[in-house]
């Protein structure tokens, strides 16, 4: 066929050498036509970026490339000398990175990089050139391309950088775009802006994107056909809209089931047992075998390509038969008992807290200024509930975390934890108070001390609180609690660093239990996780609440987790509180403009119920500088005059909710 | 012939720090993140035979850190033995040859006649100007001029052979060790190593540790009979001197940085950990240290301390004990001024990581200040400890060959690569030039601080998180 523009055949890439390289990639095939979007689906450590990284030559020092074929267009790229290569990257194909911020040279003018780009495409002398590079800038929609040429990346937002990284990757009139999550480090409502330009572009252009992404709902917003990699092959390819109604590999299917939403509340969310296997080893049985709750005899042996349609195809045993599949028995959870909010006493009463973080500047290191980090933000929670607090990255929402634990010491405000004020008791109190709330945090690695053996990590706080007197109690406690998070006993006397994500962070949690806290701040406690762990930590979560009773303040940017775990929503804006009601209301018919457009912005998994993009124009400003009345008004798509004057106070609505919006109270 | 033993305050130190040595070895072993850097350290073929000359350096440094007066060969009136009231050390006592062996003044490497001529009376009476025989240099030739090139093959050739035996019985020994340990044939360790398919490069290994057995052996044959690297102005060997200087050399490397760690390491944690008018403090306190230079604050402190001392001259038995603390008052001094670079490093460090998730999470658990910085920051700083240390160890050698050279280094009765360069200045002046001295001081350091170097590069590399993740 005459409109293929990319066929990659057999392609094995290994890493490292001696008895047992990793096969990171292990035969993958697959054909990318001309001006379509190709999305490569995977969890992390699957070899998705890998293929993109074989398929560009631009393997890391310890990869190297093993067998198979990359045809782009007519070129085989892997017979190319490596002078001819750079000709086709940034020529035919271009690359953009996850990490905008790391992509840029810090000390050259985005001008110069784009300059670069252009120079070595297009030569030309300087007037051209600097007009190209504007032309480029204003194609990918950033606002005054003529005074941005001259600022350096620190002076862009992220999703300015992104804008910048696809700038260059243009240069070259690329006839394939290749984009490794280039979404991920990104906001929603950037998430959107820059998916939407990719889009566009892609129209414009008529370019192909090979999108290499985790995010389900990322594929099902933009991609024409996915192809789903795991462990080093891929195990399905299809249309993007068959793909959503019917998977056909168990492992797809399990990947949609493991995706929280609000229909799963009552239920346990669906887990792919065990972990990815490691690719250091031949395999002669299905790779997913161990994994697969479909798995039977013939299993044993590995599967072909079963091709279905003319370009569709999967590598399972059970190819075409999904259709008969029935969904899994849902395993469902006992719902409690449904009580009001708000009449119980509240366990956490946060009144107005304000965290400022003050600017020094000079030789004399004079206050100039405060960062508002958190601007006066007053929460409530119920024992035994649930609390999302939902914003973009520079909300404040970590803040608030760390303020209400006093691990930074708030600037004003009130911390009731039952009958104490957390910010008026002496060191001394504090520290026996702090058994009561604990913490988990984002990155499980990060949130252990690598020298320490997990058996000692999980010990710390009960030896600092008391909990347990004797060596023996504490390493009894230990155990029961490694038990209650779903792992083996052995893993007391190992480290951190042997253990995989999901594994950490329930390390983790149970080292926030070991101390019998009544609430436990979860920091983004997901985020940093595959879908299908995410899953598992969810469930463990969900169920440890009704054993235990916890109440828990979940921070987080995943409006999916807060939909399937949240009784009560917080929506934040600029370190602010903009909405606040219970979960289904929030969710279902937000009110707050900013609500509505965050919401808008997430992309959804279910393609059928697609809905308009509100689309925020701009970045949240510095929480240094907010601007003047309604901190949203200069991003609002509703402002009013009065919008510039006053900030809307935070009033209560007759449905029970709290929104700060002018036009909102207006229409009461 | 050993009479009283005498501890210097630096030989204390030196034990002390070998004990404290071999104590972290014991702690490291049992910990995967001090053990799994320093497994790649003996796996490097750079750091095992950097590590193997290392340890000869410090086999003589150690030897020669064990002091005791000697017992006099004659005996007083009661029938007891008497000891001389000269300190002396076990090696000392080893080369015993070299270090009595004295000639009257310079003498070339290997030479049989004095370098320079005097009046010499003949038995006949009458007095000729020449080169007069040495008394200890080359006396068992009778003609020396005939004799002397056939005379340095076969103590060679001697040497040589003597050197291989010893290596190969060495190496027989090595491999009986590792197929007991293996449990293997003894020929199948031997393939194996000849092939170098070991984890640890055992052939390298084996192929230094050959050499420096070769040469140890080649000059201790050759010097039995002449002086090899000469003689200086007193007539004193100065292969002796190069030897002696090894201790020297490596006390200042090692105790200073001994001296500094514990200011480095708690004021730099400290000041990053504590932030506020801690931080201030300890930082304009190392700042004004470090503007002040290094070189006149020591001339100060050392000049005091020599007028101390011949105030209060009573106050030491020997020469040894009052060079020695001197020595050691170098190295305090020059400690001070050093631990300022460590205290930044760790500072920051210290900085990054009370930001860490995990110190978060124990300050959540109520868990104290002391805890903290001694369970989640002391451990993961240590690697920057170990790595500035060995880097430093280096540049702290060279540091005492030159403050030596202005007169403001070790006393200048004790022997040390920098003494040796300053009194070669004289002699480089003069004609002929005595070359030798000079020659075989840069040669004993070069190769100490080269090995010194390639082996912190090695450790440097094994340690670095960054480095190590891209291999």
């Amino acid at each position: 066929m005459s409109d293929i523009l990319l066929k990659v055949e057999k392609l094995e890439t290994w890493l490292g050498d001696g008895d047992r390289p990793v096969r990171a990639v292990d035969g993958v095939d697959l054909t990318i036509r001309k001006g379509e979007t190709f999305a490569l689906l995977g969890e992390s450590g699957c070899g998705k970026s890998m293929t993109a990284l074989s398929i560009m030559r631009l393997l890391p020092p310890v990869g190297r490339i093993k067998g198979g074929q990359v045809l782009l267009g007519k070129t085989s790229l892997l017979d190319l000398p490596e002078y001819a290569m750079r000709e086709e990257r940034g020529g035919r194909m271009a690359m953009i990175f996850q990490e905008p911020m790391t992509s840029l040279n810090p000390v050259l003018t985005i001008g110069q990089q784009i300059g670069e780009a252009v120079r070595i495409r297009e030569g030309a002398d300087k007037k051209t050139r600097d007009q190209r590079i504007i032309e480029l800038l204003n194609s990918v929609g950033i606002p005054d391309p003529a005074r941005r040429v001259h600022e350096y990346p620190h002076q862009l937002s992220g999703g300015m950088k992104q804008r910048v990284m696809i700038a260059m990757a243009l240069a070259g009139h690329p006839e394939l775009l290749i984009a490794d999550e280039p979404t991920t480090a990104l906001d929603v409502t950037i998430q959107a802006q820059v998916l939407t330009l990719l889009k566009e572009l892609q129209q414009k252009t008529g370019m192909a994107i090979l999108l290499i992404t985790h995010d389900l709902g990322v594929v099902s917003e933009v991609a024409d056909r996915v192809a789903v990699m795991y462990a080093g092959q891929i195990i399905e390819v299809a249309d993007a809209k068959r793909f959503f109604q019917q998977p056909q590999h168990p492992y797809s299917e399990k990947l949609f089931q493991s995706l929280p939403d609000s229909n799963k509340r009552t239920q346990r969310l669906a887990v792919i047992k065990g972990t990815v296997p490691a690719l250091n080893q031949t395999f002669t049985a299905c790779r997913f075998m161990d994994r697969c709750h479909r798995a039977f005899e013939a299993c044993h042996q590995a599967p072909g390509w079963t091709q279905l349609q003319s370009d569709e195809g999967v590598r399972c045993h059970l190819a075409g038969q999904a259709a008969h599949w029935l969904p899994d028995q849902k395993q469902v959870q006992s719902q409690q008992p449904v009580d009001e909010v708000g009449r119980q006493s509240p366990l956490l009463d946060v009144k107005d807290l304000k965290v400022h973080f003050p600017i020094h500047k000079g030789i004399f290191k004079r206050i100039v200024g405060h960062v508002k980090a958190v601007d006066g933000v007053s929460l409530a929670i119920a024992p035994g509930k649930t609390l999302a607090l939902v914003g973009e990255s520079g909300c404040g929402k970590t803040t608030v975390g760390k303020g209400i634990l006093q691990l930074l010491k708030p600037t004003a405000g009130l911390v009731a934890f039952e009958s104490d004020e957390l910010t008026q008791l002496s060191a001394q109190a504090l520290r026996k108070r702090r058994a009561d709330l604990q913490i988990i945090f984002q990155d499980p690695m990060a949130s252990m001390n690598p020298r320490m053996l997990v058996g000692d990590i999980i010990e710390e706080g009960m030896r600092a609180q008391g909990v347990a007197r004797s060596s023996t109690q504490r390493r009894e406690r230990t155990l029961q609690l490694l038990e209650q998070v779903g792992l083996p006993e052995d893993s007391a006397s190992r480290y951190p660093h042997e253990f995989s994500g999901g594994q950490r962070q329930r390390i983790c949690v149970a080292r926030a239990l070991a101390v019998d806290p009544k609430l436990i701040i979860c920091d983004e406690p997901t985020s940093a996780l595959d879908v299908s762990v995410q899953a598992q930590i969810l469930n463990l979560l969900k169920s440890l609440q009704q054993s235990r009773g916890l109440a828990y303040l979940f921070i987080t940017h995943n409006i999916s987790v807060v939909a399937y775990l949240a009784d009560e929503v917080a929506v934040m804006y600029l370190g602010r509180i903009v909405e606040r009601g219970a979960v289904e209301q929030l969710l279902t018919e937000p009110k707050h403009p900013y609500t509505q457009a965050l919401l808008s912005a997430v992309p959804l998994v279910d393609s059928e119920a697609k809905r308009a993009v509100i689309r925020l124009e701009g970045d949240m400003p510095s929480p240094a500088n907010p601007p003047a009345g309604c901190h949203f008004h200069p991003r609002c798509p509703v402002a009013m005059a009065e919008c510039q004057k006053a900030y809307p106070e935070l009033r209560a609505l007759p449905d029970g909710r709290f929104v700060s919006c002018f036009k909102v109270q207006e229409g009461l | 012939m050993m009479g009283e033993w005498v501890i210097l305050w630096t030989d204390a130190l030196i034990f002390i720090l070998v004990f404290f040595s071999i104590a972290f070895g014991y702690y490291a072993a049992g910990k995967e993140h001090l053990r799994g850097p320093w497994r790649l350290v003996v796996r490097s073929r750079v750091g095992v035979s950097t590590l193997v000359i290392l340890s000869f350096y410090v086999i003589v440094g150690l030897l020669d850190s064990i002091h005791f007066h000697p017992l006099l060969p004659s005996k007083d009136q009661a029938g007891q033995q008497t000891q001389s009231a000269e300190v002396i050390s076990l090696f000392d006592h080893l080369v015993t040859p070299l270090r009595v062996r004295q000639e009257k003044t310079y003498s070339a490497p290997l030479a049989t006649h004095l370098y320079a001529k005097e009046n010499i009376e003949l038995a006949s009476g009458e007095v000729i100007r020449d080169y007069p025989r040495l008394t200890y240099g080359g006396a068992h030739l009778q003609h020396p001029d005939q004799e002397w090139s056939r005379d340095i093959w076969r103590l060679t050739g001697i040497g040589v052979l003597k050197g291989l035996l010893v290596s190969v019985v060495v190496t027989n020994i090595l491999i009986a060790l590792l197929a007991g340990r293996w449990k293997t044939s003894f020929g199948a360790v031997a393939k194996v190593l000849i092939k170098e398919q070991t984890t640890v490069p055992w052939r390298v290994l084996l192929a230094t540790l050959s050499s420096v057995i070769l040469v140890l052996f080649w000059c201790v044959e050759l010097s039995s009979h002449y002086h090899i690297l000469g003689t200086d102005k007193v007539g004193e060997d100065v292969f002796y001197q190069a030897l002696k200087s090894i201790r020297t050399g490596l006390l200042i490397g090692t105790l200073t940085t001994l001296v500094m760690l514990p200011a480095a390491i708690l004021l730099g944690i400290m000041a990053g950990y504590f932030r506020g008018w801690v931080d201030d403090v300890i930082q304009y306190t190392y700042t004004t240290l470090n503007s002040i230079p290094g070189v006149l604050l020591i001339a100060a402190a050392i000049l005091m301390l020599q007028i101390y001392m011949s105030n209060h001259a009573d106050e030491f038995n020997s020469l040894v004990e009052r060079a020695d603390l001197r020595l050691l008052f170098l190295c305090i001094i020059l400690g001070v001024t050093s631990w300022t670079g460590l205290c930044r490093l760790l500072r920051g460090e210290a900085m990054k990581l009370r930001e860490a998730d995990y110190v978060q999470a124990a300050v959540a658990f109520g868990v104290g200040h002391f805890t903290i910085i001694v369970r989640h920051i002391l451990p993961n700083v240590l690697h920057i400890v170990l790595i500035t240390v060995v880097l430093d160890f280096s540049g702290l050698v060279l540091a005492e060959a030159v403050l030596s050279y202005v007169n403001i280094g070790v006393d200048p009765t004790m022997n040390s690569w920098g003494n040796m360069i300053n009194s070669a200045r004289l002699e480089m002046a003069r004609e002929p030039v005595v070359w030798w001295s000079l020659l075989a001081s840069m040669l004993f350091m070069f190769i100490l601080v080269l090995s010194a170097n390639l082996f912190s590069d090695v450790v440097r590399d094994a340690f670095d998180p960054r480095l190590r993740s891209s291999r």
